[in-house]
């Protein structure tokens, strides 16, 4: 497969490897942070913490876009779902997240129609083709997939479609950096930046973080040699002292992003004045929801919701596995009481938090090549 | 928020329509270009789709890049490696590069 | 804090005894580890016997001194037609396939049909005579069969339940998952995926094509050339359908305590199979088949298994995906082309498209 295959060869994994063991400073540990769910499956998937020496560790911070959002939020989303003559559609990724009673699947399995869709567009194309049923496109997504419901917003305005609205959760990615770098026991050297998110935004959103924060950052691809060159990128930056945005994947992201993308979020899409995010609480200007010009398509206007905010349970540690001050084996109830198919917080939700992908794929690993790889 | 295929354009909407039909490795569908439209997009070009968008054209030029770059750093380890290997005490093979097999 | 390191293995899990709360969900018949819970909590419990205790593809039974294979299996599909095949191939195949499974050779068929009111005879016609050649293909009879139908709006179109009786092979002693042992050869007979592939794109809701079949093929014939040629030194057959191959490898592991390595770059995929998975962000491991039989055998006679197999025309794609191993007991685990590893663990319900 063209662009995919050959950023998964294991001889330039090799190499690259010893390169970045070769910058590692004697004595000294380096956590560099992805904020990605993409990064964090693919690191797993991969077993790409192999090509990594010891002294370097990468953790997961609130990259999952279906992790972080409240459970409260869930269920108001499930209780449309479950009104009469309503059809949610929504992407796989949601159907399993639980809710304080249950999940979308579970709200199918007890008679609301529930669709999975790939695309935003699908869902209006239910609307059109399926007038008597009132269509709800559950919105998820960082700046990646909000111009794609921004595009569907405009088509349906542009067509006057009466049976469509979109329950909108898209949040962006700045403000949860922010959020984390500001806490005070922040232990990060680097970030690995998210690269589909900066096809849309650019890389000098990031500046914030190199000019405010001293910390550099790498936008890098998806393929498990596009991360495992950045951590290289990003540990070449720590030992000569540099501190900036670099693009490693300059093959699909630019400077200044996609123009278009960012004109049609803005034509629907304004900043909330705040949001909650599961595990990091209250975070300002930090998501998204639908213009005034767009109000007839905006669910939270047209469905009554519960709107009841629900705390996550006490031994749930997730808040602290966000900002990478523990790591999913470290917090008291993983793979316990908190387990991917009865998962307590929003790190087992969904497939690419860090604990859910870890317990998938990288609870074990060869105990002599893990060993071999730390000498 | 991440999933993003490469696919390949394989036929454009008459028209300036703002449909394309993108083909990955023989899975074909067709996808929105409209927030491509100030590049114009060809046939031939790669995009990268997400949720049935196009959000970006991947610039294959770039691409070289980032893999001759791969490409020095392998053969420089390689190298190295060899070099010791010639220069040991005792002779010792380099590490075996592990051959890429097709499926 | 602790080390940096995450500890090196765990323990299996013990098996879920708990049952489900609530109602029955899609989960539950994904094969994964929801039908699992399912089964051994509802099922076993109130039918607990000891020829269905090991819950192997089918039940192997002592009649009158022979050994005698019974299984049954209900085939759900939709849409009921669709590239390389149709329900009526699936009913009779995936019975055939467990039978062969337990290293028998088919001796007759039958066939339950449930139809909904408003079922068009025409698409019955269809699917009974797709019925009728598969197992002409296979060489078994359907000798008895029943049907009833329900009211319209209370039956999905039609249902087939199919049951199969067949003799054991001499040379197939052993065979359980239970059997598998550490050094063991594990092979596939062919590429993998392409059944569930198939059905999601004929569904036509995710608006992608691309040109893939099903599998769905009877695989005694198959399996009687690798007992010909190896007989007992197969340990373990199981035929992948719901699931995929992950979950028959981890039902493996699971069962005889060993654990299995598998090496990504030896796995058969197709590339249109590969690009959907892409496309959607599912791992094809865990994507159904209905014609692909998971091979356990020991390992100095896996050579010959493999010249068997691809010498007969449903096993020209097979391919040694892994070994048995002793370490971590119970876990399957992938060596990545990459070069890392990673875990393959159980699904918890069907592969869904992601888009993260």
């Amino acid at each position: 497969m063209k662009f995919m295959e050959e950023y998964r060869d294991r001889n330039k994994a090799t190499a690259v490897s010893a390169a970045i063991a070769e910058l590692c400073e004697p004595g000294r540990r380096y956590k560099l942070m992805e904020v990605c769910g993409g990064h964090t499956y693919t690191i797993y998937k991969h077993g790409l913490e192999y090509y990594l020496p010891g002294a370097v560790e990468l953790v997961h911070g609130p990259g999952c876009p279906v992790c972080v959002i409240p459970m409260g939020r869930v269920d108001d989303a499930i209780s449309i779902a479950r009104q009469d003559g309503v059809t949610m559609a929504c992407f796989g990724d949601m159907a399993r997240v639980p809710g304080s009673k249950g999940s979308f699947l579970r709200a199918k399995a007890e008679g609301a129609d529930v669709r999975v869709v790939y695309s935003p567009m699908d869902a209006l194309r239910i609307a059109i083709e399926e007038p008597a049923r009132k269509v709800v496109f559950m919105a998820i997504g960082f700046e990646t997939t909000a111009p794609s419901t921004a595009l569907t917003l405009q088509r349906a305005k542009a067509m006057d479609v009466p049976n469509f609205s979109v329950f909108c959760n898209h949040v962006t990615i700045i403000p949860p950096l922010r959020a984390i770098l500001d806490a005070p026991d922040v232990d990060i050297d680097g970030f690995v930046g998210p690269g589909h998110v900066s096809a849309v935004i650019g890389c000098k959103p990031y500046e914030v973080v190199t000019k405010e924060y001293n910390r550099p950052l790498v936008v890098s691809g998806f393929e498990p040699l596009d991360i495992l060159q950045s951590v290289y990128m990003l540990m070449r930056q720590l030992a000569s002292g540099r501190c900036e945005v670099e693009n490693q994947y300059s093959r699909v992201v630019t400077w200044e992003g996609n123009p278009r993308a960012l004109q049609a979020i803005e034509e629907t899409m304004e900043p909330r004045p705040h949001f909650e995010w599961r595990g990091l609480g209250s975070i300002p200007l930090s998501a998204l929801k639908l213009r005034d010009e767009f109000a007839r398509f905006d669910a939270e206007l047209i469905y009554q919701v519960p709107g009841v905010r629900v705390a996550d349970p006490r031994a749930c540690q997730c808040g602290q596995v966000l900002r990478g001050r523990l790591r999913p084996w470290e917090c008291r109830v993983f793979a316990k009481a908190c387990t991917p198919e009865r998962p307590i917080g929003t790190c087992m939700v969904s497939s690419e938090g860090a604990c859910a992908a870890f317990y998938n794929f990288g609870r074990l690993t060869r105990p002599e090549r893990l060993a071999e790889a730390r000498s | 928020m991440c999933l993003g295929i490469p696919g390949l354009v394989t036929e454009l909407d008459p028209d300036g329509g703002q449909l394309a039909s993108v083909d990955v490795s023989g899975a074909k569908r067709r996808v929105n270009i409209a927030l491509l439209a100030d590049e114009g997009v060809k046939v031939g070009d790669w995009v990268l789709i997400h949720v049935g968008f196009a959000l970006a054209r991947l610039d294959e030029e770039e691409a070289h890049r980032t893999i001759e770059m791969l490409e020095g750093m392998e053969s420089a380890y390689y190298d190295e490696l060899s070099a010791m290997g010639r220069s040991a005490a005792e002779p010792q093979a380099p590490p075996e590069r592990v051959a890429r097999q097709s499926k | 804090m602790s080390a940096a390191s995450p500890p090196a293995r765990t323990t299996p899990r013990p098996r879920a005894a708990s049952r489900p709360e609530g109602v029955v969900t899609m989960a539950h018949g994904a094969g994964g580890k929801a039908s699992h819970a399912l089964v051994e909590s509802v099922f076993l419990e109130a039918f607990s016997n000891p020829a269905l205790a090991p819950l192997n593809d089918g039940a192997v039974l002592d009649i009158a001194g022979q050994d005698v294979a019974f299984t049954t299996d209900s085939f759900v599909v939709s849409p009921i037609f669709f590239p390389g095949g149709s329900l009526g191939d699936l009913a009779v195949n995936g019975t055939v396939n467990d039978l062969a499974a337990c290293g028998a050779q088919p001796l007759a068929l039958s066939a339950g049909f449930v139809i909904e009111e408003g079922f068009p005879v025409e698409d019955l016609a269809r699917v009974v005579d797709a019925m009728g050649r598969s197992a002409q293909r296979a060489g078994v009879p359907i000798v008895t069969g029943d049907t009833k139908v329900v009211q319209r709006g209370k039956g999905d179109g039609c249902y087939v339940n199919t049951s199969g009786i067949g003799l054991v092979d001499r040379r197939a002693t052993g065979l359980a998952a239970s059997s598998a042992r550490p050094g063991d050869a594990v092979i596939i007979s062919g590429p993998i995926g392409d059944h569930g592939t198939a059905v999601l794109l004929a569904r036509g809701e995710l608006g992608i094509s691309a040109d893939v079949c099903s599998d769905t093929a009877p695989l005694n014939g198959l399996v009687a050339a690798l007992l010909e040629a190896v007989g007992p030194a197969v340990h373990v057959l199981r035929d992948a359908t719901r699931g995929g191959v992950a979950t028959v490898l981890n039902e493996i592991a699971a069962a005889s305590g060993a654990a299995i390595v598998l090496d990504e770059d030896d796995i058969p995929v197709r590339p249109q199979v590969a690009g959907v998975c892409e496309l959607l962000g599912i791992d094809p491991l865990y994507v159904a088949c209905e014609g692909r039989m998971v091979v356990v055998v020991a390992r100095e006679r896996a050579g010959e298994a493999l010249r068997a197999m691809r010498s007969h025309p449903l096993g020209a794609g097979s391919a040694v995906i892994g070994r048995a191993d002793a370490d971590p007991a119970g876990l399957v685990l992938e060596e990545t082309s990459f070069g890392g590893a990673r875990v393959v663990d159980m699904l918890v319900g069907d592969p869904l498209p992601r888009i993260c």
